[in-house]
């Protein structure tokens, strides 16, 4: 079965109680990518891993997974993808090396002691791969976790905010094998708190908010929706509202302010704006300048202004 | 099948290998039947019309099933504790045979039981309890019994999924010790008030109770007593039916379903 997405979701829905978690989400992963789920706690990106990942069934809405259909096909689906959890789904009575050799059992591996030996070495566990996974630390715990869903290489792997809480030495080490394994062709959809995460990694970004897809792009196609970031210094606190309200004419409001340095900060979505022509129109305003910058905007602003757009239309209507 | 059987197999290795990693626990739950047969026997025994060897005869059979109604508390604190620990989430998301994980669980508390019936029975023997019967009988009497322990232990798998809750499982499960409490497996039934008595007999317990004492020959059957301990091979064989019959589609499709 061919298809050019390795995972499309339509309108996928999910209620828990009174909670609408999912409200319609649509994705569309091309194969071979990375696609960086974003969104703040509670949009429901954890629901759309376990929905995706035939742990959870949709109350409405369809999906596919590599070709096959999320609810009809689940077995199919079951054998092409991995899964690591927000919480590191290996059994703590078991030591590293039983867990890996259980589940390439499980993946009928030929040779399950050879494949557990190999990942634990590429996972730097080789040390640690007689202990019980519960003296495990919670960087060991999570490569392992990673290590298991890759017994098989997976045609679609789901890692679900797979560095949250993590050191940069472990963080790097699962970045890398992201990279690795997107080289080797394994699509990859992840969720994660960390918009650097997101930058360093993935091809596409999904922003979900509030259990929908509120935009996708490329992380420069995000970047140029909302310009740039601005930020001025004035000689006097008097003159920071005079100086915000020049800035308005580029960012349409919202400044924000600094007393402590005197300083006034927007983004601005007027992507034809320079420094010289800032400056120019400040002095001409007559705000004493002392420093300004113009720099390209982080998903951090990305982020927060979309989801603070959203924000404000559901409050609108 | 096969598919069920591959990776019962492997579940089942998995539990067995949790175990000897970690054996204390197993160790404490094989020596509370004995310290329960020492004290029954000697302490209670001591006020008890029967003569005290004869009631430890008896009481042998009773705290073999009693033991294994215990399978119910196991079945549900190890299922809560796998939910709690999100490790059955990766299995969901294997494509293995839905069944193998209970089944897994269940088979490996049988193995547990199995062995863990030679201590006891040892010191059954050195309190004066005996094999009577033949040994075919006896052979029979232990297959009953871990019918009966693999029985409860599936109530339990199921309990422990539909409350996926480690404490919870903890409080209900020590409840279980109340149901030998209502049988035949520590007094006779006959002296019990007439309603109480009827439902005492009708606890799967007793009935498993009776098969045991009439298969080593500890005691005969009671003719008078309600229908599934007065034919106990028949009404034990009835009760695991009827009870596998409910809680092993349940356990697995609670399994299967996880939390949708």
């Amino acid at each position: 079965m061919t298809s050019t997405y390795a995972v499309l979701s339509e309108g996928l829905e999910k209620r828990f109680g009174a909670v609408h978690a999912l409200r319609g989400l649509d994705l569309a992963v091309a194969r071979g990518t990375v696609c960086g789920v974003l969104g703040p706690n509670g949009a429901g990106k954890t629901t759309a891993i376990r929905l995706l990942t035939t742990l959870l069934r949709p109350d409405a809405g369809s999906a596919r997974i590599a070709g096959y259909d999320l609810v009809g096909e689940a077995a199919a689906v079951r054998t092409r993808i991995g899964v690591t959890g927000q919480y590191a789904s290996v059994d703590g009575d078991l030591s590293g090396r039983q867990n890996l050799r259980l589940f390439a059992r499980l993946h009928r591996v030929r040779g399950p002691a050879e494949r557990a030996g190999e990942l634990l070495d590429r996972f730097g566990l080789t040390e640690a791969a007689d202990r019980a996974v519960s003296t495990y630390s919670g960087g060991m715990r999570r490569r392992l976790d990673l290590a298991a869903s890759l017994i098989r290489r997976p045609e679609v792997l789901f890692l679900d905010e797979p560095t949250t809480g993590l050191d940069p030495a472990s963080r790097n080490l699962i970045w890398g094998a992201v990279r690795d394994l997107t080289a080797e062709g394994t699509t990859v959809l992840l969720t994660t708190q960390y918009l650097e995460e997101a930058d360093q990694l993935a091809d596409d970004i999904a922003l979900v908010d509030r259990g929908r897809v509120a935009h996708t792009g490329s992380p420069a196609e995000l970047k140029g929706l909302i310009g740039a970031h601005v930020e001025v210094v004035v000689a006097h606190p008097d003159v920071m509202v005079r100086a915000a309200g020049v800035l308005d004419q580029f960012t349409g409001g919202q400044p924000s302010f600094d007393h402590d340095r005197n300083a006034v900060g927007a983004v601005t979505r007027d992507t034809t704006l320079t420094l010289p022509r800032l400056v120019r129109e400040l002095d001409a305003a007559g705000v004493p300048l002392l420093d300004a910058s113009l720099r390209p905007p982080t998903l951090d602003d990305v982020f927060l202004r979309l989801t603070e757009d959203l924000g404000q239309k559901e409050t609108a209507a | 099948m096969s598919t069920l059987a591959y990776d019962g197999t492997a579940m089942l290795g998995r539990q067995l290998r949790r175990l000897r990693n970690n054996p204390g626990l197993l160790i404490l739950t094989q020596t509370m039947p004995v310290s329960m047969l020492l004290f029954f026997g000697y302490v209670f025994g001591s006020a008890l019309a029967m003569p005290g060897e004869e009631y430890r005869a008896f009481l042998v059979p009773g705290l073999l099933v009693a033991t294994a109604s215990g399978g119910i508390m196991a079945g549900m604190f190890q299922a809560a504790q796998d939910t709690h620990r999100g490790v059955m989430d990766r299995f969901r998301t294997l494509p293995m045979s839905r069944a193998a994980v209970p089944l897994g669980q269940a088979g490996a508390d049988l193995v547990v039981t199995a062995a863990g019936t030679v201590p006891f029975l040892l010191v059954g023997l050195a309190v004066g309890w005996r094999v009577e019967g033949g040994a075919g009988e006896a052979l029979g009497a232990f297959a009953l019994l871990l019918l009966f322990r693999f029985t409860m232990t599936w109530i339990g798998i199921f309990l422990g999924l539909a409350t996926r809750n480690e404490e919870a499982a903890g409080q209900l499960g020590g409840a279980t010790f109340l149901l030998p409490l209502l049988s035949n497996a520590y007094i006779p039934t006959e002296g019990l008030p007439g309603w109480l008595r009827t439902v005492a007999e009708w606890n799967p317990i007793s009935a498993v109770t009776a098969a045991l004492r009439d298969l080593f020959g500890n005691a005969p059957v009671p003719e008078d007593a309600a229908w599934p301990v007065a034919h106990p091979i028949a009404g034990s064989l009835a009760w695991c039916a009827v009870l596998l019959a409910v809680f092993v589609p349940a356990a697995v499709r609670r399994y299967a379903r996880g939390e949708r």
